[in-house]
């Protein structure tokens, strides 16, 4: 049993102490700015991502994925008990969940969720370590065409998955890919729009980037209407559901894991897609329709499943293809960077401690995560007690200093100046922030695939066609764009059509 | 047919369309090469040409039938003082050193909020301050002095 023994090395790794305690560290993170509206996991990795760099590579992963599934938690604990998901994934939870605490259900609700992150975390973990290991010795056949077709797919399939508007997704990605150039050329040492600033030769720091377009450029919006948050929250009484409840709870769950486990490995926001999806499958197949938004036990367990899951699985793309799916994956690739290992299938067998221990920590903290959050919920609610004015600033000096201690360079902190005022601006104009990210951390990789398969091909650009593997990547990449497109032009079309008559 | 124009559509793409341009413009002056062989300007170019295209399709977009974005108040104090905050930090950590730097950045942002009162903003600034020596300096053991050489007589 090869897969046993993998696992047996993940957890003998997990298990050493710094790396529990790591993980212990960056699920209780991860939970408090689920908790916080206002900071998500993005700009908490990227602020935090300096801090690791003095950590063994294996420990400073396993915190900051941590930071990512610990945030999917923290967010529904929010959703439940005062209506506002600190997470957008948890905006599902939020309709019913909150239904139930408002009819004294508090405790059930936070349960159901609880037993279902669990349950799926484990079940994505394990699908996780089957799954990994054949892709990645499919992606060690990929020549240079096979992977700009692929990174060119995951960035368009990453539009087709986000809201708004397509067109200005993909403008975002093309932004991201043109910042993404700023530095020395890799072929020919060409330092690119530099402005002949030494500092700016390694290029963009990303770090600046992250911070700047989500933590900064968050900020800005939130201060632009400053309300009192009110916090009425109710005693959370009865955590463990009844029996009904528990006989209700088994199908959503079941359901909602297999749903989120599949959608997560998708570009671009999977978790959201799959709690969603799991909330409208759940309402179909119930015998009871009508309950839901009323505080249905199902609409709360079901989503949960399915974002914990896909939080897990997002994990596959990244390490086996070395393609992130989200914007902390995206984060996760410059942290493999800095540790001098390069994320992608090699992973696997130069690093085996690394890969399984990381997944095997997966579990771990889902674990604790468990523990954290039942017993504890009381401490979280009294964490949304600390007032804005005192977070805001608090965010700003964590990121000025953790840009700055990337490199001790001035210039990486004016960056996130730069970056979140150009983000803030981008942002009320209706842009998504996460395709910009993705463009700056992909387009190196874009570009430097191109040039090199056209050089193999000796300049003949249709070695992207003749591949087969290439091929149907980029079959499936204008499929992924038209499907973007279409559903803006027809509903635009239904609009003007109804404006005429 | 009324249209329906959407001035968040026209900056968003007004702004494509300026970065994208200055980055063709920039990389214009690189050697473009050729297909077989591209040198450093060929695939900025590519992208920035591509980026303008887009912009320019979201300002028509805008003009005729833009996506409905409700543009809200621009909350121009948080915007200075946060840019203020940030680039004071960026400008003299290393001539004031760590504390002092800290801490006058905190205090800066505090002033973001319209609520910010004197006594609540230092109390909140000394607090950040002194959580973030402990952490950085103590226990991450940053390299960076307390004290910088400005402050050194």
């Amino acid at each position: 049993m090869e897969l046993l023994d993998n696992l047996a090395l993940g957890f003998s790794t997990a298990f050493l102490v710094q790396n529990v305690l790591w993980c212990f560290v960056g699920v209780l993170l991860g939970t408090a700015v689920g908790v916080l509206p206002g900071i998500g996991p993005t700009a908490t990795v990227a602020m935090l991502l300096p801090i690791t760099f003095n950590f063994e590579p294996v420990t400073a992963l396993i915190m900051l994925a941590g930071i990512y599934y610990g945030a999917q938690y923290g967010g529904s604990t929010t959703a439940i008990l005062i209506n506002l998901p600190g997470e957008s994934s948890a905006a599902v939870t939020a309709l019913d969940g909150h239904e139930m605490a408002r009819q004294g259900r508090a405790g059930p609700a936070l349960a159901a969720a609880a037993i279902g992150s669990f349950f799926a975390g484990t079940v994505a973990t394990v699908i996780l370590a089957v799954a990994a290991p054949p892709l990645a010795d499919v992606a060690l056949k990929f020549g240079p065409a096979e992977y700009f077709s692929l990174v060119l797919l995951g960035l368009i399939v990453s539009i087709a998955l986000a809201r708004g508007s397509a067109l200005k997704a993909l403008a975002m990605i093309a932004l991201g890919i043109l910042f993404g150039t700023v530095g020395q050329d890799i072929y020919t040492g060409t330092p690119r729009f530099t402005f002949d600033e030494r500092s700016l030769y390694g290029g963009i720091d990303f770090v600046s980037v992250a911070v700047g377009l989500f933590g900064v450029a968050e900020i800005l919006r939130n201060l632009e209407n400053e309300s009192t948050r009110s916090a009425v929250i109710s005693k959370v009484r009865n955590l463990w559901p009844t029996r009904e409840d528990r006989r209700r709870l088994v199908g959503p769950i079941l359901r909602g894991t297999g749903l989120g486990s599949a959608l997560g490995v998708l570009p671009g926001g999977g978790h959201v897609l799959a709690s969603f999806t799991s909330y409208a499958v759940e309402k179909r197949v119930s015998k009871r329709p009508q309950e839901f938004g009323r505080g249905a036990i199902e609409g709360v367990a079901g989503p949960e499943s399915a974002n914990n899951a896909a939080a897990q699985t997002s994990f596959i793309p990244l390490l086996t293809l070395g393609l992130p799916a989200h914007p902390v994956m995206a984060l996760m690739v410059g942290a493999f960077i800095v540790h001098g290992i390069t994320p992608g299938p090699n992973v696997i067998n130069d690093e085996p401690a690394l890969f399984w221990g990381l997944i095997a920590s997966m579990w771990i903290g889902n674990v604790l995560l468990v523990l954290l959050n039942l017993p504890l919920i009381g401490m979280w609610v009294q964490m949304l007690r600390i007032p804005y004015a005192v977070l805001f600033p608090m965010i700003i000096l964590l990121a000025a200093i953790g840009t700055y201690s990337l490199n001790f360079n001035s210039w990486d902190v004016y960056a996130i100046v730069f970056f979140g005022l150009l983000g803030y601006i981008l942002i009320k104009c209706g842009c998504e922030p996460a395709p910009m990210l993705l463009g700056f951390v992909l387009g190196p990789l874009l570009e430097e695939h191109l040039r090199r398969a056209l050089i193999i091909s000796r300049g003949d650009a249709t070695v992207f066609l003749t591949r087969p593997i290439s091929a149907v990547l980029l079959v499936v990449a204008v499929a992924a764009l038209v499907v973007a497109v279409l559903p803006t032009i027809r509903k635009r079309r239904e609009e003007v059509f109804t404006e005429e008559e | 047919m009324e249209r329906r124009k959407s001035l968040a559509d026209v900056i968003a793409g007004g702004i494509f369309v300026l970065i994208g341009g200055a980055f063709v413009v920039g990389a214009l002056s690189y050697s473009l090469g050729t297909p077989l062989r591209m040198g450093p300007g060929y695939f900025p170019v590519l992208v920035g040409g591509v980026m303008t295209a887009l912009g320019l399709a979201i300002v028509v977009k805008g003009l005729v039938a833009g996506d409905v974005v409700t543009l809200t108040a621009v909350p121009w104090r948080a915007i200075a003082a946060i840019v203020v905050a940030v680039v004071f930090f960026g400008f003299t950590v290393r001539r004031l050193g760590f504390v002092p730097t800290s801490f006058v950045t905190a205090l800066l942002t505090t002033l973001a909020s319209s609520r910010a009162r004197p006594w609540w903003a230092l109390a909140v600034a000394a607090g950040l301050t002194l959580g973030a020596t402990l952490i950085f300096v103590v226990g991450l053991q940053l390299r960076i002095p307390l004290f910088g050489p400005w402050l050194q007589f």
